[in-house]
């Protein structure tokens, strides 16, 4: 066996087939969004024989963020108003959301999440008798359930807990079962949507998308009328906190690399928001939730010397009113206070674990403790197993021991408690102001459709509308499907006519694997070689500058204009680079893609925080050279698009519109 | 090593065209040897330890050996899904075991339905926005109680920034 030129191949690359497909929707992704646009499509497009094809990346049964599970629901409004539920989003997000796309999800979500417990998601009740909790099993053999009026159990004021190892089985099945229940619906699984098709004859309209299978040598050129974007959001666009083997722990999947922005970016959509990020403060490493600790456990978190860091800090949120002064304290700010801590050199944080179990214990019976124990094991186990795996490395029992606490790196989405992505159509109603509808007006008012015509988004990808989650982003790719399957009833004669043709098309996806071939006997060792770049080493490279450059952890999120600046002409060149990828094998070509969609995430990232000219989300990122938030300026969306022809971007301001009165919070 | 494989239980799914933890890692790590029939995780620093092949590996070859970067060896969680519940058994470093059992669905598997029950909604309802099973129970969906609509004229309103990239 030579040394020289060996490795460890995967699946291996060879001349492709090409695979050409026309449709009238096409669905991108195979997660939460995904799977409730399939759902709802179906039903709509049967009765007209509207084709349907669904392409995912890995397998639906466990893709996307769920594929782990998750222990709750974070949107059902039950007895709450989706008008307060606005009033919520709007203050989390500091203030500047679109209302309408808010409202809408709000209006809807509840009836995603009696599907769910329908197909048999176990949801947790409060029994009627006892008032006790009942896990999810039990209640259904009591046949409590929310349609039927039972109250589940709230770990706060908007999120109901669930058993939910199975969340994402459950959901894909039900999508799965309504795809291949219709003769002309199609599901490609292991396919790898590389960038929208545009057309060739009409300005400003997506014809569908490429793609290429990651398990056979074949290139799928998919022309559709509508197509559907729920790819999620962004990770590992900044260096983690974890750089060898734990570069996969980040807390967002890291198979997410932010395909929707690229592909919105690319097509000349409008992108809204990109200035925001989410930065979750989590258990130290592992990454684990706090939030049932804080809100179901009541557990409190201090800093190395006993302080509580967010009573601490009471003044300081006051000079960001008045969003630090509302019912609802926005996520970044809770960070901004750790922040503090942590820059003073206070601390590690803790989350006292321990205390908070204790004080339960009091009020319990060694059973019913036993049982509390056990469902903060779960919490864990269901959605994020290594922090499990952590505590037994570390021989933490939380009931005896405390844990750190700690901000991860920065991720993009748009449906946590972040709200990055496309800018979108919302409901063609009386009630949505025009500011809302006129950009939309000369190619029609599709709800959830972006500013091409026939390219939707739905779930992380859209941006200004956080707190979705789970629920409201299946519901949310309900309403896209719904609003597809008009528009193509109303674009009927529209024939999908790619601007490429296939060959150009098959040399383009296929082009990383070319050049390996080309220049891989150039030097003894592929790994380095002067004609190309591995996509490891440009994911390197655009870690490392967004790090220092843009706001990552090692610079306490911090930046200026100068140093956005100088990161900007050091993308340019990645950029630059990134077209001399070389790919070995199948896996690696999906790399190379996954890069590519980083990188456009990144510069869009990058250009919003420099033309936003304050610091809006203190505790997401700082602009030293503009530290306060400032509402008589800048209280207003940022738009950005680039421009193929001229590879220009554009960023504008654009009107924020207060739908819902006063109070800020609910 | 994130998920790693025994090599003496895996049996490369016993020669199928497909193997089970091939199949269902969202991150396209797991990969079949076909010379030695054994799989492995080609790229263990992109692991999530999300579990989905552990769960899914028909003769239960693989585990999980958390991340060396923060994680001290022989710390374990280790389940067994059956077709309603999942048991965990977890091994603490310093021998402490601890075993729970948690229900994962309360239906039997494959039976999703995705019409929840109901007919098809009425095609000419397409034009509301009544989601299906909302246009089959005759449900019309909130309008906001109240509605301000005011518009926030605020400095930055106008400014561009025009920039050329590669
Ligand atoms: C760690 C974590 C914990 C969370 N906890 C909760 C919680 O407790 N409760 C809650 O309600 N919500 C929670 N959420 C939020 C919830 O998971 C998301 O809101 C939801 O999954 C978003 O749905 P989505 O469809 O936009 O993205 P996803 O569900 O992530 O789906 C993305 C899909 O796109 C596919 N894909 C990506 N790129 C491509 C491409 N180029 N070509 C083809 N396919 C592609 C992927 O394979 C996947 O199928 C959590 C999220 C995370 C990350
Ligand atoms: S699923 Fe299990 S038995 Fe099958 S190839 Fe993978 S490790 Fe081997
Ligand atoms: S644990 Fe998850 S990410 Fe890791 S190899 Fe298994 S399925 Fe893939």
């Amino acid at each position: 066996m030579p040394k020289i030129w060996s490795y460890n191949p995967g699946l291996e690359c060879a001349e492709p087939e090409i695979v050409e497909k026309e449709t009238d929707i096409l669905i991108v992704g195979g997660g939460m969004a995904a799977c409730g646009a399939a759902v709802e499509a179906v039903k709509w497009a049967r009765p007209h024989g509207l084709r349907i094809i669904l392409c995912d990346k890995a397998a639906m049964e466990r893709s996307g963020a769920v594929a782990m599970g998750l222990s709750a629901i974070n949107t059902y409004i039950g007895e709450n108003t989706p008008d307060d539920y606005v009033r919520m989003v709007r203050c989390d997000l500091m203030g500047i959301v679109r209302e309408d796309l808010v409202f809408d999800v709000g209006r809807h979500v509840d009836d995603t999440v009696h599907c769910f417990e329908e197909w048999g998601l176990p949801i947790w009740k409060k029994d009627p008798q006892t008032g006790k909790t009942l896990d999810g099993a039990e209640a259904k053999a009591k046949g409590l359930t929310l349609k039927a009026g039972a109250q589940p159990v709230r770990s706060g004021r908007w999120q109901i807990m669930i058993n939910g190892e199975s969340y994402k089985v459950i959901v894909a099945e039900a999508a799965k079962n309504a795809l291949a229940g219709y003769d002309k619906a199609e599901i490609i699984e292991r396919c790898f949507i590389v960038r929208p098709l545009l057309d060739a004859n009409e300005p400003n309209r997506c014809a569908g998308a490429v793609g290429f299978s990651v398990r056979e040598n074949k290139i799928y050129i998919i022309k559709a009328n509508a197509t559907l974007l729920a790819t999620g959001g962004a990770v590992n666009v900044f260096r983690p906190r974890s750089i060898g083997e734990g570069k996969g722990r980040a807390w967002y999947p890291v198979w997410n690399p932010g395909t929707g922005y690229a592909m919105c970016a690319q097509i000349g959509a409008k992108l809204v928001l990109m200035e925001n990020r989410f930065i979750p403060a989590r258990f130290k490493d592992g990454y684990g939730p706090v939030g049932a600790w804080f809100l179901l456990f009541k557990a409190r978190a201090t800093n190395a010397f006993g302080e509580d860091y967010v009573a601490k800090h009471k003044d300081e949120l006051k000079k960001f009113a008045p969003y630090g002064e509302a019912t609802h304290i926005g996520t970044c700010l809770r960070n901004h206070a750790m922040l503090i801590e942590m820059e003073a050199g206070r601390g590690p944080i803790f989350m006292h674990t321990e205390l908070a179990l204790q004080e339960a214990a009091e009020k319990m019976d060694k059973k019913e403790f036993k049982h509390l124990v056990a469902e903060a094991w779960e919490d864990f186990l269901d959605m994020c197993v290594t922090q499990a795996g952590l505590w037994a490395c570390l021989n933490i029992e939380p009931e005896k021991l405390p844990s750190e606490i700690m901000p991860t790196e920065p991720y993009l989405l748009g449906s946590h408690a972040g709200c990055a992505g496309a800018w979108v159509c919302g409901p063609d109603e009386d009630w949505v102001p025009e500011e809302y509808k006129a950009p939309w007006r000369e190619i029609g008012l599709y709800n959830r459709m972006t500013t091409v015509k026939g390219l939707f988004c739905a779930g992380d990808t859209v941006g200004a509308s956080g707190h979705k989650f789970s629920s409201g982003s299946h519901v949310e790719g309900r309403i896209a499907a719904k609003a597809m399957v008009k528009f193509c009833l109303d674009h009927k004669d529209y024939k999908p006519t790619p601007k490429e043709n296939p060959e150009e098309l098959k040399k383009e996806i296929y082009g990383p694997w070319y050049r390996f071939e080309e220049f891989k006997n150039a030097t003894t060792a592929y790994e380095v070689n002067p004609n190309y770049l591995l996509p490891r080493h440009i994911q390197d490279r655009l870690m490392k500058l967004m790090d220092e450059y843009v706001a990552g952890a090692s610079t306490f999120y911090k930046t200026n204009k100068v140093m956005l600046e100088r990161g900007l002409e050091l993308l340019k060149m990645l950029k630059e680079d990134m077209e001399l990828a070389a790919a070995r094998d199948l896996h690696e070509l999906m790399r190379a893609y996954e890069n590519r969609h980083r990188v456009w995430t990144a510069e869009a990232h990058l250009l919003h925080i420099l033309f936003r000219e304050e610091t809006r989300y203190p505790g997401y990122f700082y602009r030293t050279d503009f530290p306060n938030l400032d509402d008589a300026n800048w209280r207003c969306f940022t738009l950005s698009s680039y421009n193929a022809e001229t590879k220009e971007w554009t960023l504008e301001t654009y009107p924020y519109v207060q739908i819902i009165p006063d109070p800020l919070g609910p | 090593m994130p998920s790693y494989v025994n090599p003496e239980k895996c049996d490369g799914c016993k020669g199928g065209d497909k193997t089970v933890c091939m199949y269902i890692c969202p991150n396209d790590l797991m990969i079949l040897d076909p010379e030695a029939m054994k799989a492995y995780n080609q790229e263990p620093d992109q692991c999530w330890e999300c579990y989905s092949c552990v769960k899914s590996c028909p003769q239960g070859a693989i585990s999980v050996r958390h991340y060396a970067d923060f994680a001290p060896l022989h710390g374990t969680c280790q389940p067994m899904r059956g077709t309603t519940d999942i048991m965990w058994t977890i091994k603490f470093r310093n021998g402490v075991v601890l075993r729970f059992k948690y229900p994962t669905r309360t239906t039997p598997e494959g039976s999703a339905d995705p019409n929840v029950g109901k007919p098809d909604p009425d095609p000419a309802l397409i034009n509301t926005n009544q989601l299906f099973t909302q246009a089959v129970d005759g449900i019309e969906p909130k309008k906001p109680q109240a509605v301000l609509n005011k518009k926030f004229e605020v400095g930055a309103l106008g400014k561009t920034m025009k920039i050329k990239t590669a």
